[in-house]
């Protein structure tokens, strides 16, 4: 039995369902409008396998290379083989049988990449695709012959079509009889259907059950950090912190709380706030690292790098203290701008480096 | 540091609080970053303590030096016009997955499925998955056109659309490929890159059966409806008629607030049960028809690889499926004792039965405690006690849906299927906690 054979097979089975349980209510006709011819034409673009919806026009291999190579090869390579932004659509492996045949024979070949090509069992597919939804940045800027033009030379690329070939609504039939994987589908499963019959099921054994428990694959721990630090991706304060997985810190292993706690993304990266450091005279007694007459902004950093400290320092800044770094005092700033005060404290007690 | 907080009375200067070794520690090796957190709690317990009455042995610092937020004045109302997570939270976003992709156009970012809660995702935490970016629609020009096999093809503005009777329904939406970097071997590290386009969400909307009762759609001939998108891509998908007509809705509505433009704004397809891609976004045009359109996404993607080299194409149904979310991979057990295991199960063909837990690799299962409501074709929360001793434990969870369909474990899955189909791998997830409590994706056979 054919795929679509098939296929209408299922659909057949859909045919006897319901709909909207209740008669419309009073005045919802009321609501919505016909749509006008022009408006059915603007949007109703799609083509189908029978290539109902497809426009008339024609194009040839050469034109295609030429816009192919315009609009196209920056993303997929001038021969479409390109692997780089997307997968690649065709890579000269698609055999004489393979087309004969209508089977793509060496997708059941692991090593072998799978491209566009082999998969797509409908021209139709390909010009609807790229007359919808291409190119990348400029969809639909496309016309129909453009659009048969590059479909020639996507199947020329693929040893479907000869060289001087032309593509055209009237030789489409006949040029999907020469579709690689025409015959590659499969539509005996039971996941197009919510009634569908399952074709794997799991087992009820509840004890002592025969199952193997082995572990037979986990990530290496050089990928542990392949998709970044686990610990800055997780709740850091629950009973499940992330595992350290950033390499070179000592701390790999060493996911306990507090260290969690240095290593929240809570706080946003702050940068020195110069100006307002130094249009409120603090530079006059501490520099960025060391003592000076008061200590080094690296130290009082470390000492306050926590945001709940802010309105102690505030306390500090405003009013002035002695004793917490020596004998030295700190002289009251009650004139510092509030901004900038609102700044020094940010960066203060921001924990970053 | 125990010791130092024992001492519980007033210091000359922070320094005592350290303790002797780390001194020398710091004093031989420098402060580095896991140094310096430590220091900063000494510093930080040194200060509370010159600042406060004396700490007793046994006083916790933060309930007896109470704490600024206890001692001031809070922000004001409208400080945040829309509501933000605290910024302790940060860590819980969207991500992508570094390599899955080469353009962040068409790719993925993954839902935190190891710290949310209950059965709703948090629309900003919703999944995303765009196969030409996402766009900004004014919903005073996006208008709904339904044509095809009808008597009169019609376009709705939205302001019509939201006039019409709606409906709001609790569904999950899963991605077809969830899952499906894992059908090889381990490849990811954690929940949220094994299982995170997965989401769930109130959906608010018009029934799709009400629509093509207005326009008059043709009993006999129609079958499948395609669903068009107003992106770049207009992306298109075929869906059964079947579906549509039993509890698809044309939706404007997420989780009480209009839909995220990342998730479809103004208007979205929602198909309960099935997977994602068909839940077409910025949804403009819907097309009664009587035979399958074979679209790029049912022929070149969303095609699923058998071991003889065909592909099964329009597979649409997501499968009963669960999940352990926490403990899950990625995460470390600080301390032996009472745990709660907790994860999501869910079906696209009813409600979520039955599901048990396994914590010897599936030797032996125990049923979990299911959370209500029970909602087809929506999540399921599931707990299960568990006292940890240290032991090495290998964590499953299984589902049994309302048809009596079982979840397989990934051997019986492969046995059918292979290892390269990409979609519908929705096979039993074992999580390894070892001794020192970390937590690894595994796979066994």
């Amino acid at each position: 039995m054919s795929s679509w054979v098939r296929a209408a097979a299922l659909w057949l089975c859909t045919m006897t369902m319901t709909s909207w349980a209740a008669p419309l209510p009073e005045g919802l006709a009321d609501l919505g409008r016909v749509a006008t011819e022009g408006e059915l034409a603007a949007w109703d673009i799609d083509v189908r396998p029978d290539f109902v919806g497809l426009p008339p026009g024609s194009g040839d291999v050469w034109a295609g290379e030429e816009i192919w190579l315009a609009q196209c090869a920056s993303c997929h390579g001038d021969f479409g083989d390109s692997n780089e932004i997307f997968a690649p659509l065709v890579l000269g492996n698609i055999t004489e049988e393979d087309i004969a045949t209508g089977r793509v024979a060496s997708l059941t070949d692991p090593a072998v990449t799978r491209t566009t090509l082999m998969k797509v069992p409908t021209l139709s597919t390909l010009w609807d695709y790229i007359y919808r939804a291409m190119p990348w940045n400029a969809p639909k800027s496309l016309s129909p012959d453009e659009v048969y033009a590059l479909v020639a030379y996507l199947l020329n690329l693929g040893y479907v079509v000869d060289d001087d070939f032309v593509l055209s609504d009237t030789n489409m039939v006949e040029t999907q009889a020469r579709m690689p994987n025409r015959n590659g589908m499969s539509l005996d499963h039971g996941l197009w259907s919510v009634t569908g019959a399952p074709d794997v099921s799991g087992s009820s054994c509840t004890a002592d059950c025969d199952v193997a428990v082995t572990v037979t694959s986990s990530l290496p721990a050089y990928a542990m950090n392949a998709h970044g630090n686990l610990a800055e991706q997780v709740r850091d304060w629950g009973p499940y912190p992330g595992l350290w997985t950033e390499t070179g810190t000592g701390r790999e292993t060493a996911a306990e709380p507090e260290q969690l706690a240095a290593a929240s993304a809570v706080v946003e990266a702050v940068v020195a706030p110069e100006a307002a450091l130094n249009a409120g005279g603090c530079s006059g007694c501490h520099q960025m690292a060391g003592q000076l007459v008061g200590p080094g902004f690296d130290a009082i950093r470390t000492k306050y790098a926590e945001q709940e400290r802010a309105a102690y320092l505030r306390d500090k800044i405003v009013n002035g203290g002695a004793g917490v770094w020596g004998s030295m005092p700190m002289p009251p700033m009650p004139a510092l701008e509030e901004d900038a005060l609102q700044q020094i404290l940010a960066w203060l007690t921001s924990g970053e480096e | 540091m125990a010791s130092d907080a024992e001492q519980g009375q007033l210091q000359p200067a922070p320094e005592s609080f350290l303790s002797k070794d780390l001194v020398e520690d710091i004093s031989r090796e420098g402060i580095n970053p896991g140094r310096r957190s430590l220091l900063q709690s000494a510093f930080a317990a040194a200060a509370a303590s010159i600042a406060a009455p004396a700490l007793m042995a046994d006083d916790d610092p933060d309930i007896v030096n109470l704490p600024t937020w206890t001692r001031s004045l809070g922000k004001p109302v409208v400080a945040n016009p829309y509501g933000q997570p605290s910024p302790y939270e940060a860590n819980i976003v969207r991500r992508q997955s570094p390599g899955l992709t080469r353009t962040d156009q068409s790719s993925v970012s993954f839902t935190p499925l190891q710290n949310l809660f209950g059965m709703i995702t948090p629309s900003g935490l919703h999944f995303e998955r765009h196969h030409q970016g996402w766009v900004d629609i004014d919903p005073r020009r996006h208008r709904l056109m339904i044509n095809g096999l009808v008597d009169t093809p019609l376009v709705f503005t939205m302001e019509e659309l939201l006039r019409m009777p709606s409906v709001s329904r609790i569904h999950f939406l899963e991605c077809g490929a969830n899952t499906g970097l894992e059908w090889g071997n381990v490849a990811v590290p954690t929940v949220q890159y094994s299982h995170g386009m997965l989401s769930a969400s109130e959906f608010t909307g018009v029934p799709v059966s009400l629509l093509l009762e207005r326009a008059g759609f043709d009993r006999k001939r129609a079958t499948v409806l395609l669903a068009e998108g107003a992106d770049g891509s207009s992306m298109t998908r075929t869906i059964n008629l079947e579906n549509a007509l039993d509890d698809a809705l044309v939706a404007y509505g997420q989780n009480g607030e209009m839909l995220r433009p990342e998730n479809g704004y103004p208007l979205r397809l929602v198909v309960p049960g099935v997977q994602g891609v068909s839940w077409v976004k910025w949804l403009r045009r819907l097309e009664v028809g009587d035979k399958p359109w074979a679209t790029k996404d049912e022929v070149a993607h969303y095609v699923d690889l058998m071991p003889d080299g065909t592909h099964r194409q329009y597979t649409s149904i997501q499968e009963a499926k669960s999940v352990i979310t926490a403990p899950s991979g990625g995460q470390k057990l600080l301390k032996q004792g009472y745990y709660d295991i907790t994860g999501l199960a869910w079906s696209g063909r009813g409600t979520v039965e039955k599901v048990e837990v396994s914590v010897d690799g599936g030797r032996n299962w125990r049923p979990a405690r299911l959370e209500g409501p029970i909602l087809p074709k929506a999540l399921t929360r599931f707990h299960c006690d568990w006292v940890w001793q240290g032991e090495e434990a290998l964590l499953q969870s299984r589902v049994t849906d309302s048809t009596g369909y079982i979840q397989p474990s990934r051997a019986q899955l492969v046995a059918v299927r292979g290892t390269r189909s990409i979609y519908h791998n929705n096979a039993i997830q074992t999580w390894q906690v070892h001794a020192d409590g970390e937590v690894h994706n595994v796979q066994l056979g």
